[in-house]
């Protein structure tokens, strides 16, 4: 027996997600219950009181969303959390939040679907919706953890990059990891990076809620702090207001979608494994790249060359990583619980130079290694 | 006092027909602004999509203009986050009661410090002239077209059913009642609905002869059939057919959400 | 070359076997500086039927977080153990109830019979324990964490005021597998 370091915690993902969220300053949370993310919203029902933030439990998960946008725009960093079907109904004002450049976060604590579906069980069904769920063009930030331990970091990158660009950022996660109790060291507040909105230091007059600046992310004024300016979902111009000119909606829709497109370095975040001499390449993300790392380790003590690519940001798309690895290697596995919605990304990002073999599960069940494995014997 | 100061005169003309009602309801809430002397810096106001949604665009505060029906659940978050700005929700009658009506009454029952007024026109008139919760059975609009086959809602009713501190109505003829009721609205905590009867002659008044077709028609109409709540109560439900009945029908001193909420704050950290 | 232990307990709703499995899980990461994951079944299932608990315990990186290959399976029910004896191995070991499973599915695996339920009734007059005492039968047959791990990480979990009563059951457990050993072995 060891003596027990008091910051190393068993810690279940949603509950992760939860501290995490207080570790980033998260000061307000509204939600609906919903399974499998309720221990979100009821961890943080005990904690926020505590330091005189707001949890509030709305009427439905579309009155959850447009709170967290007040909000946020009250100065609060806001967090909702849900599953898919809430996750359906929030698209409406995530849509506003992009639009009116609204930082907050959204958790979608993935299960399977349509509809009811699957509630208790895992799925990865959600990764299209969390990239065109709202109606419109537009770019958007979505990030992705495998464990309990990145639940913890992610989420406090999610409360980072919506602050520093502006915009709603989506934690997607899953059953399996957000119901999933595993290791993890607490770090100490004071290792962690927190990055707030950009405040404006002009005066009231000269202040342009959405102006265009180098960063292509205009300082953002909360309400109250003395500049009156109009926020609305119509299309706007600089000064917040409704505008239908058509030049001043392209460079306002564009400066929208640049912001996070021009910037995916900052964003895109991959992780390799064993990619250094590899023929086959797997690319995972979520609970299906542990899978993937564990068929991994058995192929590899059987003197398969495989190596995986696991997504830990899933939009912006990892387009160049991927087309980069492909060129090393003959063949590409995809898993995932869903029908192929990344494996067709794939395909496109690497115009479909090598075979693409995908792996799908939409039964709720996880993908097992051996499963993997057996794709990686075929054929070699 | 000066309307002007309060207004962003960069955005006229405005976007309301001539002869709507809304612009009534607009100066009614300037005033009552102007006679609190409540800061400009301090007031936000929200409003969700609609001719009353345009509200919001005009004034001279902190503005949000939500999506359809939604505005009180962007109010509730907003009020929570810094609640020294007062909120106020101006909505319509299809976006507070059809697509927003869950968020109304359960922003009643919750009780939050927000003063909701809701322009009741009886008609969607941003769309066109579709039939809305509180257009009345048999009357016309373009959804319509052969009388409407749905019953009203009474959103005054609604309000004081699920728990409002405050619900009275006016009528944008009756404007000196209608400042002093959204003034008692502003001034009551916890969650408050004036609902002013708006006329919108470019759909509804069109489409329905008896209130008449113009601005002024409209308004004579709410003239002629208004009714006194205290002298509603003497008379039958078959004497009231057709009538607007206004007046207070709740003023309530009861705990609002923060109240309770800073109660869970203070158990909270006594554990 | 690390090593990866895959416990599943497995009964009906309610029998608390999702407490054995965070204290098992707790043991192993927090008092033995080992590596573990737990995780559970989650809706209808949890409340009635067949209902299981996964830990998995490592020295090393726990990549896939379910059971796939089981060193230890635990069955208070018949149900759950027809239902979740599929990914023992060969050289694992089925530990059940002897009362609750007259059935046991045919494999190569040990089995260990213990009347877990009744032990908790007779001996220690309080039916609920009963998921202590499987969790020091467990213990004591696997030895894949320490027994004063164990009392550690009990002694965090439970409810304040019953550490008493659980560190008994847990020690009934031991026993009841000690005398097994020395029975069968």
């Amino acid at each position: 027996m060891i003596i027990p370091n008091k910051n190393i915690k068993m810690m279940q993902g949603n509950i992760a997600c939860a501290e995490a969220a207080l570790a980033a300053g998260c000061n307000f949370f509204a939600g609906y219950p919903i399974t499998p993310s309720s221990e979100i919203a009821e961890v943080l029902s005990k904690k926020l009181p505590i330091i005189g933030g707001n949890f509030i439990q709305m009427e439905d998960e579309i009155a959850a969303m447009g709170a967290v946008i007040g909000a946020s725009l009250g100065g609060a960093k806001s967090l909702t959390a849900t599953s898919g079907p809430g996750f359906s109904l929030k698209q409406e004002n995530i849509g506003f939040a992009i639009m009116a450049e609204t930082p907050t976060v959204i958790v979608n604590v993935q299960r399977g679907g349509p509809s009811t579906g699957l509630p208790t069980l895992s799925a990865q069904a959600d990764v299209m919706q969390s990239r065109w769920g709202t109606h419109g063009d537009h770019s958007i930030i979505v990030i992705c953890p495998s464990s309990v331990e990145e639940t913890y970091y992610m989420t406090i990158k999610a409360f980072n990059l919506s602050e520093k660009y502006r915009t709603p950022v989506i934690l997607l996660t899953d059953e399996i990891i957000g119901h999933l109790t595993e290791k993890i060291e607490i770090p100490d507040s004071s290792k962690l990076e927190i990055i707030n909105r950009i405040k404006p230091d002009m005066n009231q007059k000269e202040y342009l809620p959405y102006k265009i600046t180098d960063s292509l992310v205009p300082p953002m004024a909360n309400f109250g702090e003395g500049y009156r300016y109009h926020v609305t979902g119509l299309a706007h111009d600089e000064t917040g207001f409704p505008t239908n000119d058509p030049e001043k909606t392209t460079e306002m829709l564009m400066r929208l979608y640049n912001k996070i497109e021009k910037h995916r370095d900052d964003i895109v975040e991959v992780e390799e494994y064993n990619t250094d001499d590899m023929d086959t390449l797997i690319i995972a993300y979520g609970s299906t790249s542990r899978s993937a790392k564990r068929a991994i380790v058995n192929a590899t003590k059987e003197g398969y060359k495989v190596g995986l690519l696991s997504l830990k940001t899933i939009w912006p798309f990892a387009e160049k990583e991927i087309e980069n690895m492909a060129k090393k290697v003959d063949r590409i596995i995809v898993p995932e619980m869903n029908l192929g919605q990344i494996a067709h990304e794939v395909e496109w990002a690497t115009r479909r130079a090598k075979p693409i073999i995908k792996i799908n599960h939409i039964n709720g069940e996880p993908i097992t290694p051996n499963e993997i494995l057996a794709y990686i014997k075929q054929g070699k | 006092m000066d309307y002007l100061n309060y207004l962003r005169q960069d955005k006229m003309p405005h976007i309301w027909c001539d002869g709507c009602g809304h612009g009534i309801i607009l100066k009614s809430i300037l005033r009552v602004v102007d006679q609190l002397g409540w800061e400009k810096n301090n007031i936000a106001l929200v409003s969700g999509i609609g001719c009353s949604g345009r509200t919001p665009g005009y004034v001279d505060f902190n503005t949000l203009h939500t999506t359809h029906g939604r505005a009180i659940s962007f109010a509730t978050g907003l009020k929570l986050a810094n609640p020294k700005l007062h909120v106020i929700v101006v909505s319509g009658d299809g976006d507070a009661t059809a697509i927003g009506g869950n968020h109304f009454i359960h922003a009643a029952r919750r009780n939050l410090d927000i003063n909701l007024i809701v322009f009741n026109n009886n008609i969607y008139g941003m769309t066109g002239g579709q039939c809305s919760p509180t257009t009345k059975t048999t009357k016309k609009a373009t959804t319509t077209p052969y009388g409407n086959p749905d019953s009203a809602f009474d959103i005054s009713k609604l309000a004081e059913a699920a728990g409002a501190s405050y619900v009275a109505r006016s009528t944008t003829y009756h404007v000196a009642k209608l400042d002093k009721y959204i003034k008692d609205s502003f001034l009551t905590k916890g969650f408050s609905v004036v609902e002013a009867y708006s006329s919108c002659p470019t759909s509804y008044g069109k489409m329905n002869k008896e209130t008449g077709k113009t601005g002024l028609q409209m308004l004579m109409y709410q003239k002629d059939n208004t009714v006194p709540l205290q002298k509603a109560q003497k008379m039958t439900q078959a004497q009231l057919e057709g009538k607007f009945i206004t007046g207070v029908f709740v003023e309530k001193d009861k705990p609002d959400y923060t109240e309770n909420y800073a109660k869970v704050i203070q158990t909270a950290k006594q554990q | 070359m690390s090593f990866r232990y895959e416990i599943r307990l497995s009964g009906s709703g309610g029998q608390g076997l999702i407490l054995v499995g965070k204290v098992l899980a707790e043991a192993a990461a927090i008092y033995e500086g080992l590596n573990a994951t737990q995780s559970q079944s989650y809706g209808p299932e949890a409340r009635g039927g067949a209902s299981r608990s996964e830990v998995i315990i490592s020295d090393g990186d726990i990549d896939y977080p379910k059971a796939e290959n089981i060193d230890v399976l635990l069955a208070l029910t018949q149900e759950a153990c027809e239902k979740y004896v599929t990914e023992l191995k060969d050289d694992g070991v089925l530990i059940v109830d002897s009362q609750m499973v007259k059935n046991i599915p045919e494999g190569k695996f040990q089995v260990v019979k213990i009347p877990i339920i009744q032990s908790a009734s007779e001996r220690l007059g309080k039916f609920i324990v009963a998921n202590i005492i499987a969790l020091g039968v467990i213990v004591k047959i696997s030895e894949v964490v320490s027994i004063e791990a164990v009392k550690h990480a009990i002694k965090s979990r439970v409810p304040k005021g019953t550490e008493e009563i659980n560190i008994k059951a847990f020690n009934e457990g031991i026993t009841l597998a000690a005398t097994w050993q020395n029975e069968n072995l």
